[in-house]
C-alpha cells in the first residue's frame, strides 16, 4: 500500500487559477458599482460647479437663472427633516418597545402587526403621497402645507425607524434584563432605565438613516403639493417647496442656466444627506457596545 | 454511647468536607423557606416534580446534581423569576417566612428585592461601577446616602479596595471575578434577606472561585444563601445543607422529570448518604 497521500481534486494550478478568477470577478463588480457612482458624482459636480455660490444658498428663486437661489427650498427641506425626526422617532421607538418587550408573540394580532410593519417599509413612497393627499391634505384639511409634507414623510420612514429600533432593542442581551428584574425593578423600569439607554446608539443610527432618506423623497411631496414657485421663506402652515422638488422643476426649464443650477442644488442636497449619514456612522462607531 | 457509623465512602476523595454546621444546629434556626410538593412545568412539559425541603436562616444550602435535573429551575422559584418565562407554571407551595410566596397578594417586585440573585455568567450593566450598584436603590426609591450605600455594598463584597478610585469607570472593564463580586455587591445594595446564587463561580478561574467561596462564608453570618453548583467539592467546602437532585426518566422515554433525591447535612451527603443514587453521584460513578 502506498504511503503517499491520495491526490487532491483538480491540480493545484487549476485551483489557484479559479481562485484568481473569482477575485477578478469580485473586483470588477465593485468597480462597476463604485465607478458608476463616481461618474455620476463627478458629472454632477462638474456641471454644477459654476453655480455653487452663496447666492444659491441664500437667494430666492427667480425667472432669471443668473439671479435664482434655493433658500426657501433648502429651509423647507430642513424643516421637513425636523418634523420627520420629531414625529417618527417617538412613535417608532415606542412601537418598537411594545413589539419587543410587551407584545405576546403567541397572539395572532401581534404577529399580524409584525408582518405588516415589514410590508409597509416596502411600499413605494408615491403611494404614501396619494394617501397623504386624500387623508391629510384634504381629509383633515390642513392643506398643502409644510406640516402635511412632514406628516407624510413620517409615514414613509416610520417602518424603517421601527425596524431599526427593534434591532437595537433586540441586541440588548437578555442577561441585562434578568439582572435588573432580579433586583426588584418593574417592567417599565427595566425598559426605561436599562434596555432603552443601551439601545440608543442603534436607534439613533437607524433614525438618522431614515431621515436622510426622507429628505431625498420627491414623489410624495409632489403629490401633496410642494408647489413649483415659492419665493418666500416657508412656515409650518404655509405653502412650500422642497429641495428635491426644486431640482426637478429647474431641470424642466428650457434655459440651460437652470440645468447648471439644478446640478448645483443637487450637490447641496448631496452634502446635506451625506453629512447626516456621516453623523450616523460616527455615532455608531463611537458607541458600539462590547457586551 | 452508640458508635458512629463508619463512613462508607473514602471521605478523603472530597477534601475539606464539612466546614458546615451539623443538622441539629441548622434546624434550630428559623425557617426562611418551606417548600411543599413543588412542581414546575414549561409549556406543559414537567421539568421538576414533587420537591419538598426547608431552608434555614443564616445557612448555606447547596443544590447539586447532574445537568438538566432542574436545579436552576428550582432556585428560580424562590424569587419568582420563573414568572418571566412565558409558559412556565409553578404548582405547589413555597412559604417565605410562613407567607405563601405565590399568593395573589404578593408583589413579585418586592419579593425580588428581599430575595436577591447572582447569575452564572456575570451580568454587570453597561454603566459605571457606581451606577451598577446604585441601580437597585434608585429604582426601589431607597432613602439615605447613595454614596455610603455603594461603598458599604462594595466593602461587603470585598471589592471596595480594588475599585474605590474608579467608581465612575465602566463596569465592563473589570475582570470576570471582579464583575461577579460586583454583581454580588449589586444584590447586597438593596438589603436582601436571602441571596440566591446560580453557579456563581462556574465561569471563573480557581482564584476568583476561592474568593467567592470565602465571601459566602462571610455573608452567611447576615444572609441566608442558596447556591446551585456543579462542583461537588465546592458544595462540600461552603454548604451546611446539601440537596441532591436527579432525573426520573419516564418509562416510555417521554420525559425527564427532575426530582429531589436526598437533602441532608453536607457531611452526611458526602460520607454516608442514605440513597444509593446519591452515593453513586458523589463517588463519581455517574454524573
Amino acid at each position: 500500500m502506498s504511503s503517499i497521500p491520495a491526490p487532491l481534486e483538480g491540480s493545484p494550478k487549476r485551483r489557484a487559477w479559479r481562485n484568481r478568477l473569482f477575485q477578478v470577478a469580485m473586483l470588477s463588480c465593485m468597480f462597476v458599482a463604485f465607478g458608476t457612482l463616481a461618474v455620476l458624482l463627478a458629472d454632477t459636480l462638474i456641471t454644477g460647479w459654476p453655480e455653487l455660490s452663496s447666492r444659491l444658498l441664500t437667494g430666492l428663486p427667480s425667472t432669471e437663472p443668473g439671479e435664482a437661489g434655493a433658500r426657501p427650498a433648502i429651509l423647507a427641506t430642513l424643516y421637513l427633516g425636523l418634523l420627520v425626526l420629531l414625529f417618527s422617532v417617538p412613535i417608532g421607538v415606542l412601537t418598537a418597545i411594545y413589539l419587543e418587550e410587551y407584545a405576546d408573540r403567541t397572539r395572532w394580532w401581534n404577529r399580524a402587526i409584525e408582518v405588516n410593519i415589514q410590508n409597509l417599509a416596502a411600499v413605494p413612497a408615491i403611494v404614501y403621497g396619494i394617501l397623504g393627499l386624500a387623508f391629510i391634505v384634504r381629509g383633515i384639511g390642513v392643506g398643502r402645507v409644510v406640516l402635511a409634507g412632514g406628516l407624510i414623510l413620517t409615514l414613509v420612514v416610520l417602518p424603517t425607524v421601527v425596524v431599526a429600533s427593534r434591532e437595537a432593542i433586540r441586541a440588548v442581551p437578555d442577561s441585562i434584563r434578568q439582572g435588573a428584574f432580579a433586583l426588584g425593578a418593574t417592567k417599565w423600569q427595566v425598559v426605561w432605565r436599562q434596555v432603552l439607554p443601551a439601545s440608543i446608539p442603534g436607534i439613533a443610527t437607524g433614525s438618522i438613516l431614515a431621515l436622510s432618506r426622507a429628505v431625498g423623497e420627491t414623489a410624495p411631496l409632489i403629490m401633496v403639493g410642494a408647489i413649483t414657485y415659492v419665493a418666500f421663506n416657508p412656515s409650518l402652515l404655509g405653502p412650500y417647496t422642497a429641495l428635491p422638488v426644486q431640482i426637478y422643476n429647474w431641470t424642466k426649464q428650457p434655459d440651460p442656466g437652470f440645468q447648471t443650477l439644478a446640478a448645483a442644488a443637487a450637490i447641496v442636497l448631496l452634502v446635506i444627506v451625506l453629512s447626516m449619514n456621516a453623523v450616523a456612522i460616527f455615532l455608531r462607531n463611537r458607541y458600539r457596545k462590547q457586551w | 454511647m452508640t458508635q458512629m457509623e463508619a463512613p462508607r465512602i473514602d471521605s478523603g476523595r472530597i477534601a475539606e468536607v464539612s466546614r458546615g454546621l451539623d443538622r441539629s444546629e441548622v434546624e434550630r434556626r428559623e425557617k426562611v423557606f418551606s417548600v411543599f410538593d413543588l412542581s414546575v412545568s414549561y409549556s406543559g412539559t414537567t421539568a421538576l416534580e414533587g420537591v419538598a425541603l426547608d431552608v434555614h436562616r443564616n445557612t448555606v444550602t447547596a443544590f447539586i446534581g447532574p445537568s438538566g435535573c432542574g436545579k436552576s429551575t428550582f432556585i428560580r422559584c424562590f424569587n419568582r423569576m420563573n414568572d418571566l418565562i412565558p409558559g412556565a407554571k409553578v404548582e405547589g407551595t413555597v412559604l417565605y417566612h410562613s407567607e405563601d410566596l405565590y399568593s395573589r397578594d404578593v408583589d413579585a417586585v418586592e419579593i425580588r428585592r428581599r430575595i436577591g440573585m447572582v447569575f452564572q455568567k456575570p451580568n454587570p450593566f453597561p454603566k459605571s461601577i457606581y451606577d451598577n450598584i446604585a441601580f437597585g436603590p434608585r429604582v426601589l426609591g431607597m432613602k439615605g446616602s447613595l454614596d455610603e450605600r455603594v461603598e458599604w455594598a462594595l466593602r461587603q463584597a470585598a471589592l471596595w479596595d480594588e475599585v474605590k478610585d474608579r467608581l465612575k469607570d465602566g463596569a465592563l472593564g473589570l475582570s470576570g471575578g471582579q464583575q461577579q463580586r460586583l454583581c454580588i455587591a449589586r444584590a447586597l445594595a438593596v438589603e436582601p434577606d436571602v441571596i440566591l446564587m446560580d453557579e456563581p463561580a462556574s465561569a471563573l478561574d480557581p482564584i476568583s472561585t476561592t474568593r467567592i467561596e470565602d465571601l459566602m462564608h462571610e455573608l452567611k453570618r447576615e444572609y441566608t444563601i442558596i447556591i446551585v453548583t456543579h462542583n461537588m467539592q465546592q458544595a462540600a467546602r461552603v454548604a451546611d445543607m446539601t440537596a441532591f437532585f436527579s432525573v426520573n426518566m419516564e418509562g416510555d422515554g417521554s420525559g425527564r422529570r427532575g426530582i429531589l433525591v436526598e437533602y441532608d447535612a453536607t457531611t452526611k451527603i458526602f460520607t454516608t448518604p442514605s440513597d444509593k443514587r446519591t452515593e453513586d453521584y458523589v463517588t463519581g460513578r455517574f454524573g
